[in-house]
């Protein structure tokens, strides 16, 4: 594969062609805020957190859904940059009903990462209150809509991964809403396995564990790569403690 | 069919028209229709079936004539004699028409509506050059006027290098919105490498208030068909597809019809016109989402997915339905083809501008006193379209501003009435072509009021895919909403015009990338209603009621300071 070299905060760097923008910045130790990309999953270049400014473009790009390119001017932290992350965040918190205080995600919640790591301490928006349901209707886990920032993991680990498809998204704008199977109670649905994978790859409290209580629920992404690694390399490696 | 049959139809169709002593054309296109149309051509055919008139009057149901607003629209067609055209025709008035005229002779005064002025001569139809005049559900009509003879052409006498050459020569420009050079588009999908390539035409139409492309389907499907086969022929495809937004059925009726009759004569499917050329054509029926006419919206729908866009590059001339190469123009952009196919590329480029060429079709709407569909040539002034076409504006108001380019674009005030009407122009205005909506608005319409109507429907529109468009719209309606209704401060303001330059700069298609588009250019000419609203609460239009009182979320540090009553607040916060 041949190597590409571009400049990236006025160093010169070479990446591999056809990489992504977001896994070079990775690679370079850049950190790039991300709330939609997973490692393992397909990229959805949603949320506009990992936007970077390209020069000669007129428009913003999204890193995880950007290639490389040979001559490449990026930058990924200017003032605007910083600003637009911030009211991105300001405008996912107004539009859901993010009460962290009572949150089973609490302290180890993504988007409150992000929040934190960004700055964003007030919301200047409207809040928009939507009145939205729980569905506790599956026996092992509960899906929380007042929490969703519509990242959509759980649709494609639930599709890509596990294979079930169970989930989807129905609506439009900001009426759209995580569903499972034809809009029915997560717990009615046939196609489910019960696996869980949606539960640890949602980055906020809106799938969870039933029973955990504020602030309890913790999350393992790294389950992704074991069964990456295990099914296209072939290799077991488990965390010390396990097995 | 080979070429000579194709010829020979033309002949036999030309013949049997002028066989009849008299022509009455009804239009039977949407807005006439829903005027009492039917009632209309039922009346004339009645009538001239009591006085036995059968065998030399003919009766024909036709496209869009264009004054919509002045339907129904009938036109007489009598030998040797010009046509006239007769507006607001009631099935009483259909009937004295067949009296006195078509059997008379003398024309019914009362609802003429003459052809010398403006709103006719000012006009060059070149896309609707068969609008109104062929009955649509009729191969043979579209024939009789010289129709498939381009296709024929192009496969006989060009490579499919040469038609895209002659294509980029024409200089013609997508007419879907963003203005792309047509031929370089098509020469792109033609050199990339691919098994099979794929032809889409794009009637999905979501702009609210335009109906161009609705009424070039319904007024002329072969016209868009025949442009579709030259496109697969240019770029080496088998296969097209017209998306065709769920609302049209009359539409979608209609190029099912033609495509069915194009496919029995061999015009469309294998072997075209005994060459070795095939394409063949479906229709597939969109659901009715604004976002589902963006081109990778578009093809996730027609692949049966959920319509939602995907960041570009790669583009769909790269990797498009199924992932091979794909060609997406417009239908207003593929009715222009067999024209330039037919007269040339220089004919082509002789209207129109520099660098805008060709025609423009518009919906005008709003307040001018004939509403309805025109095709003016590039670089007309939005005067001519407003004062000599439109005829101006009716009940002594004045002119304010024109609203191009629909949810997309921007109003243009009136100091720019003589800016001529092309890409550039547009674009240096902050408005843009767009596909060809065009409202005019007088004194009596607030602009604040105007940018929220556009704001909530792309909050409606919005996929919900990215987070800016997504809440942005919303946040941005909300905004826009408290102005209005009198419950705004200063810094709301401030915060709308914040968020209207993010959304655009961060949003992952152009929905959201245009969606502030018509605040901005309202906040960029008409800033000061939004200040008589916020400061003075007071609709200059006089349409807001503003009876709401600002909620104060100011900060304590400055709310104090305006309970003192020193500084300036608006100046502070932000
Ligand atoms: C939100 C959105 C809606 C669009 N709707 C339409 C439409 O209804 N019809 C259309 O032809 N193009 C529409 N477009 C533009 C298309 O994506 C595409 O540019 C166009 O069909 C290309 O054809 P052209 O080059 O002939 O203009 C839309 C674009 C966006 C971003
Ligand atoms: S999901 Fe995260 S941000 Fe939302 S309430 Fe819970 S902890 Fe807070
Ligand atoms: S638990 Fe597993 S199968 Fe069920 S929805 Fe989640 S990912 Fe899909
Ligand atoms: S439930 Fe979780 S993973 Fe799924 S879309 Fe919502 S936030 Fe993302
Ligand atoms: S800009 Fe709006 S319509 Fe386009 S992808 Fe984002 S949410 Fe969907
Ligand atoms: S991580 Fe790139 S857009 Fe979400
Ligand atoms: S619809 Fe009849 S004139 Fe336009």
């Amino acid at each position: 594969m041949s190597v590409v070299t571009l400049t990236v905060n006025d160093e010169l760097v070479s990446a591999q062609e056809g990489q992504s923008l977001l896994s070079l910045l990775e690679e370079l130790g850049i950190q790039i805020p991300t709330l939609c990309h997973l490692e393992g999953l397909s990229e959805r270049g949603g949320c506009r957190l990992c936007l970077v400014e390209v020069e000669g473009s007129n428009r913003l790009l999204a890193s995880c859904v950007t290639p490389v390119q040979e001559g490449m001017v990026v930058r990924t932290h200017s003032d605007r940059l910083l600003k637009y992350r911030r009211m991105i965040l300001e405008l996912l918190f107004a539009e859901r009903n993010h009460v962290c205080a009572v949150c089973v995600m609490n302290g180890h919640c993504e988007l409150q990462d992000q929040a934190v790591n960004l700055g964003m301490d007030h919301v200047r928006y409207p809040y928009l209150n939507p009145d939205l349901p729980v569905d506790a209707s599956h026996e092992r886990f509960v899906l929380d809509h007042n929490r969703c920032i519509l990242c959509t993991r759980c649709v494609r680990v639930c599709d890509e991964i596990e294979g079930a498809h169970v989930w989807d998204v129905m609506g439009r704008g900001v009426n759209s809403r995580i569903i499972a199977d034809l809009n029915q109670p997560w717990g009615t649905s046939q196609s489910c396995t019960s696996c869980g994978k949606c539960v640890q790859v949602c980055p906020t409290g809106a799938l969870t564990t039933r029973g955990v209580t504020v602030a309890e629920m913790e999350k393992q992404h790294d389950f992704l790569r074991w069964i990456l690694d295990g099914r296209n390399k072939k290799q077991w490696h488990y965390p010390a403690g396990e097995q | 069919m080979n070429r000579a049959d194709l010829e020979n139809m033309a002949q036999r169709e030309q013949e049997r028209q002028q066989g009849f002593r008299c022509r009455l054309l009804c239009c039977a296109s949407t807005p006439c229709l829903s005027s009492g149309g039917t009632a209309v051509a039922d009346a004339l055919q009645d009538e001239i079936a009591r006085r036995e008139l059968n065998a030399e009057v003919q009766v024909v149901s036709t496209g869009c004539m264009g004054p919509c607003s002045r339907g129904p629209v009938v036109t007489v067609q009598r030998q040797g004699e010009p046509d006239l055209l007769y507006e607001n025709v009631t099935p009483d008035a259909a009937r004295r028409i067949v009296q006195q005229h078509v059997q008379g002779g003398e024309p019914v005064q009362e609802h003429l509506l003459p052809l010398d002025i403006p709103f006719f001569t000012k006009q060059h139809k070149v896309v609707l050059s068969n609008s109104g005049l062929i009955d649509p559900e009729r191969l043979e009509d579209y024939v009789a006027r010289g129709g498939y003879s381009a296709l024929a052409f192009a496969l006989r006498e060009m490579t499919p290098e040469e038609v895209c050459a002659e294509i980029i020569r024409s200089g013609l420009r997508g007419r879907g919105g963003a203005g792309y050079p047509t031929g370089l588009k098509w020469d792109l999908v033609r050199k990339a490498p691919g098994a099979r390539k794929f032809v889409v035409a794009n009637g999905d139409e979501g702009d609210p208030g335009a109906y161009m492309d609705r009424t070039l389907m319904e007024s002329d499907p072969h016209r868009v068909l025949e442009g579709m086969a030259i496109a697969g022929y240019a770029v080496g495809a088998e296969q097209g597809y017209i998306y065709v937004r769920g609302e049209y059925p009359i539409a979608a009726k209609r190029l099912e019809r033609a495509i069915r009759a194009a496919e029995r004569r061999g015009l469309l499917g294998s072997r075209i016109l005994d060459s070795n050329f095939n394409f063949r054509i479906d229709v597939r029926i969109g659901a009715g989402a604004f976002v589902c006419g963006e081109e990778t919206a578009l093809m996730a729908s027609i692949m049966g997915r959920r319509g939602q866009p995907v960041p570009r590059p790669p583009y769909p001339a790269q990797r498009g339905l199924w992932g091979m190469p794909t060609l997406i123009n417009n239908v207003e952009t593929l009715g222009n083809v067999a024209p330039i196919i037919t007269h040339g590329a220089d004919w082509f480029a002789g209207i129109g501008t520099e660098k805008s060429k060709g025609t423009k079709i518009f919906a005008l709407a709003g307040k001018v006193a004939t509403t309805g569909l025109i095709e003016v040539p590039m670089g007309i002034t939005l005067r001519e379209i407003v004062f000599d076409i439109g005829g101006g504006i009716p009940d002594g108001g004045t002119f304010k501003a024109a609203q191009t380019g629909g949810p997309s674009g921007g109003c243009i005030p009136a100091q720019f009435l003589d800016t001529p009407v092309d890409y550039e122009s547009l674009r240096a205005l902050g408005s843009i072509m767009g596909s060809g909506g065009l409202i005019v608005m007088d004194d009596r319409s607030c602009m604040v009021d105007v940018a929220k109507f556009f704001m909530e429907f792309c909050m409606d529109e919005s996929c919900g895919k990215c987070v800016p468009c997504r809440v942005g719209t919303v946040e941005m309606y909300e905004l826009l909403r408290r102005i209005t209704d009198g419950s705004a401060t200063p810094a709301d303001l401030a915060t709308l015009e914040e968020l209207c330059v993010m959304v655009q700069e961060t949003s992952l298609c152009g929905l959201g990338q245009s969606a502030p588009n018509p605040v901005l250019s309202t906040l960029r000419y008409f800033r000061d209603e939004y200040e008589a609203h916020i400061r003075e609460r007071r609709c200059p239009a006089g349409v807001c009621s503003l009876d709401q009182v600002p909620v104060l979320e100011w900060p304590d540090r400055l709310h104090a300071q305006a309970l003192a009553g020193n500084g300036s607040i608006s100046g502070e916060v932000n």
